[in-house]
């Protein structure tokens, strides 16, 4: 039995709020009510072990990927794996880059897989796994920066667009980047390509060599980051437009190529204000800038 | 993992090693001087534990805790955390009684959001800023403007309606990030046009063009020549007070006159303005009173030779007392540097000891608007009546708040006596600071409050516990008036 696992509906009764560790998931059912008590009970009996389940692999999930390694044997630690294996021979990865969204994922599919749903989310700290039944939709708010958010958009994802997962990755999060982006969202089929993708992208949003991008390797700021001492970003000075717009089109010739392989769907990048679409995400325009409180 | 700032967390089985300052995969724990402690987002304010720290390691919490904190008057519901995060935010207070000294008391806790808020920033210094209106800009962006001149002190009105939301977008979230981190306590780099760059802290010294501002000056140099004439008359023959704004000359200046003090023959540099009151003694500078001279006798031509007298005593010192030099005269009426006699050493200390350290202050400024009021109450304007009629007390985060005279809700509240990083942010832009409003139960159901809301202290008793500041009332304090009888 699990001791640690907070497990509690939050303050709307609506929502289910399960957090492990660094694992933070807010879930939501729709269905009918023994539906949704029966996802909800699915969804709290499967996460209960994930936590453990990782950190028993989790130096050899902390390993750059490649073709044969690291020999991992979890469900979600081969989730995890499987999501980065497309980018291991091009760049640095290992199986962490997806982490949020293959827990994610694997919440959502025992969910799907004990109750009849009309629609379901798992959002593990802004990387989202959906589940939308035939002639159902999702409405998706887009953020320009994940610690301070604010909606630049929101994107409108029906039964029939093949996105069920959503990711976001930026210098600003919880995990270290190599980018400078303030968040690149990726929309892809499952949350855990999503989440690998959105590590790439982000770290490709980059002006190498600036001065004014503060870079610290990463073992110095988590002595067990399985980034070891690659430089991560963690201030970002004065940049013109003009580098702005070099980052961000550096950042989308990579999602372009991503795209191209069929890993994503789409991709919103954004750096300090400024937005690159890659991909066809169908994005409402932003909401009003309105007083809607005071 | 050598590192002695490194320590193991052992709250999950991550097991993350943690550096001093920074937290965990989780950004629960963290390494606060190598202990590990606990950052949950809600805050309870505990009267009687007296740690003075800011976080309460959770190691000690079962040990310390158990059973003592539902007492209900020592603890105290802060609104910090208390709502909800987006994508769905939505104030959803807490709605706490207690008993306090038998009578029963009700806190509606909620974080309310503030599109109408800025940040009324004072800085100690002399040194010029920038003129009045002038715009002050953080990362390029207007974010706010100079105010007036105050004495030592210099005004900036920051944040406000205008620059969140009727500007660009980054203007906007410039705006709300730079009023987020001065009121969370954290530095910010601001620039006024035609003017200086200031690095400002709330509780910290002031950083003009990159000099730290240590000392408020107690008054310009003819003013301390004016305070401190009576100190010196018999002690010795002449002082100069070296001031970038106002040199002043004891033997010359209006106290001296009336203390029937006799020239001296001293010749200063620099424009006369009115007797003993130089203006441009020396450039502006970071060295004595703010100019850049580093000799003193440099601001000073030869002592009449018809009037001056060997063995004349002279005093001169800075606005702050912290350069002086003491000198006499010798036969060819040269000055020549004499340690400071004794009895000229208390007027020289007690020149520096009201030399105040300089600090930016940081008040947050907002005003309470109805549809916060709503969730307090069904009638939104009878919390304001309660609020001017003494009947409810607000505070923020526990810290007292000034509430403006006359329509509305308009709070002021001194960042520095709120729990650290109690403000949040939503996409409004806009501030999210926690208020709350402490009444009398039988006064909450007679402004109709939301009676079956209320629940107890005890509910809430996991969240994470601070210790009250000491110089803040208590915010439980019983000396609201009698419930009224409306």
């Amino acid at each position: 039995m699990n001791t640690r696992a907070h497990i509690a509906l939050l303050a709307d009764g609506r929502r289910l709020h399960l957090q492990d560790g660094p694992i933070d998931l807010v879930i939501e059912a729709f269905g009918t009510r023994s539906e949704v008590r029966a996802a909800y009970s699915a969804a709290t009996e499967r996460f209960t072990t994930i936590l453990d389940e990782l950190c028993s692999e989790l130096p050899l999930l902390r390993q750059p990927a490649g073709p044969s390694r690291p020999h991992v044997s979890g469900v979600v630690a081969k989730r995890m794996l499987d999501a980065v294996l497309p980018y291991a021979v091009d760049n640095f990865i290992t199986p962490m880059a997806a982490v949020a969204g293959s827990v994610a994922e694997e919440v959502l599919v025992a969910m799907t897989g004990a109750a009849d749903l009309s629609g379901a989310y798992v959002n593990d700290g802004g990387d989202i796994a959906l589940h939308i039944a035939p002639g159902e939709e999702f409405i998706v708010g887009m953020v320009e920066r994940p610690d301070h958010p604010s909606l630049f958009g929101t994107a409108r994802l029906g039964a029939a667009d093949p996105v069920r997962g959503i990711a976001t990755s930026g210098w600003r999060g919880r995990s270290f980047s190599l980018g400078i982006a303030d968040a690149v969202t990726v929309l892809a089929e499952s949350a855990s390509a999503a989440d690998a993708a959105a590590t790439i992208i982000a770290n490709a949003v980059n002006l190498p060599g600036h001065p004014a991008i503060v870079r610290v390797p990463a073992c110095h700021l988590a002595p067990d980051s399985d980034l070891g001492s690659l430089l991560v970003t963690q201030d970002v000075g004065q940049l013109s437009h003009p580098e702005v717009e070099v980052a961000l089109s550096n950042g989308s010739a990579v999602a372009r190529n991503v795209l191209q392989r069929g890993l994503i769907v789409a991709a919103a990048l954004n750096v300090r204000g400024e937005t690159g679409v890659v991909g066809s995400i169908p994005l409402q325009p932003a909401l009003p800038r309105s007083l809607v409180h005071a | 993992m050598a590192d002695i700032d490194v320590i193991r967390c052992d709250a999950c089985p991550v097991l993350c090693y943690i550096k001093e300052g920074r937290t965990g995969a989780c950004d629960r724990y963290g390494n606060r001087g190598g202990q590990l402690v606990r950052l949950d987002p809600h805050v309870v304010l505990d009267r009687a534990v007296s740690r003075g720290d800011s976080v309460v390691p959770f190691l000690e919490r079962s040990q310390d805790w158990d059973g003592n904190l539902v007492s209900g008057p020592d603890t105290f519901i802060t609104a910090i955390g208390a709502g909800t995060t987006y994508p769905d935010y939505k104030p959803a207070p807490f709605i706490i009684s207690s008993e306090v000294s038998g009578v029963d008391m009700v806190t509606v806790v909620t974080e309310g959001i503030f599109s109408y808020c800025g940040v009324k920033l004072k800085i100690d210094t002399d040194r010029h800023l920038g003129g009045e209106c002038s715009t002050v800009r953080a990362q390029g962006e207007e974010v706010g403007h100079v105010t007036t001149n105050e004495y030592g002190s210099q005004m900036l009105a920051l944040g406000g309606v205008r620059h969140l939301t009727g500007g660009s977008r980054h203007e906007g979230t410039v705006t709300c990030e730079t009023l987020l981190n001065l009121c969370n306590g954290k530095a910010v780099d601001l620039e006024i046009d035609q003017g200086a760059k200031i690095r400002v802290q709330a509780d910290k010294p002031p950083v003009v063009d990159g000099v730290l501002e240590e000392r408020m000056r107690v008054g310009c140099g003819s003013a301390t020549i004016g305070m401190f004439a009576k100190q010196w008359f018999g002690k010795v023959d002449e002082v100069v007070v070296v001031d970038d704004h106002i040199t002043g000359v004891l033997s010359e200046h209006q106290a001296g006159k009336l203390l029937g003090i006799p020239e001296t023959g001293i010749k200063l540099k620099g424009r006369r303005s009115t007797p003993g009151r130089y203006f441009k003694v020396a450039e502006p500078g970071t060295s004595w009173g703010g100019t850049n001279i580093k000799d003193p006798l440099s601001i000073l031509g030869d002592f009449k030779l018809t009037i001056a007298w060997p063995g004349l005593r002279l005093l001169m010192v800075s606005t702050t007392g912290e350069h002086y030099a003491y000198f006499e005269l010798d036969e060819q009426l040269r000055p020549v540097e004499k340690e400071l006699p004794t009895v000229l050493q208390q007027s020289v200390q007690r020149i520096k000891e009201n030399c105040e350290p300089a600090l930016c202050t940081v008040l947050f400024m907002g005003g309470a608007g109805g549809s916060l009021r709503a969730g307090v109450t069904e009638n939104p304007v009878k919390l304001t009546h309660s609020v001017r009629d003494a009947l409810t007390r607000v505070t923020c985060g526990g810290a007292p708040v000034y509430v403006w005279p006359g329509g509305g809700i308009t709070i002021m509240v001194d960042v520095s006596r709120m729990p650290e990083n109690a403000f949040g942010y939503v996409p409004t832009p806009a501030l999210v600071a926690p208020i709350e409003f402490t009444l009398k139960l039988a006064d909450y159901g007679n402004l109709g409050g939301y009676m079956e809301h209320v629940r107890p202290l005890q509910s809430l008793l996991r969240d994470r516990h601070m210790s009250a500041k000491p110089d803040n009332p208590w915010p439980l304090q019983n000396n609201l008036r009698p419930a009224s009888k409306s």
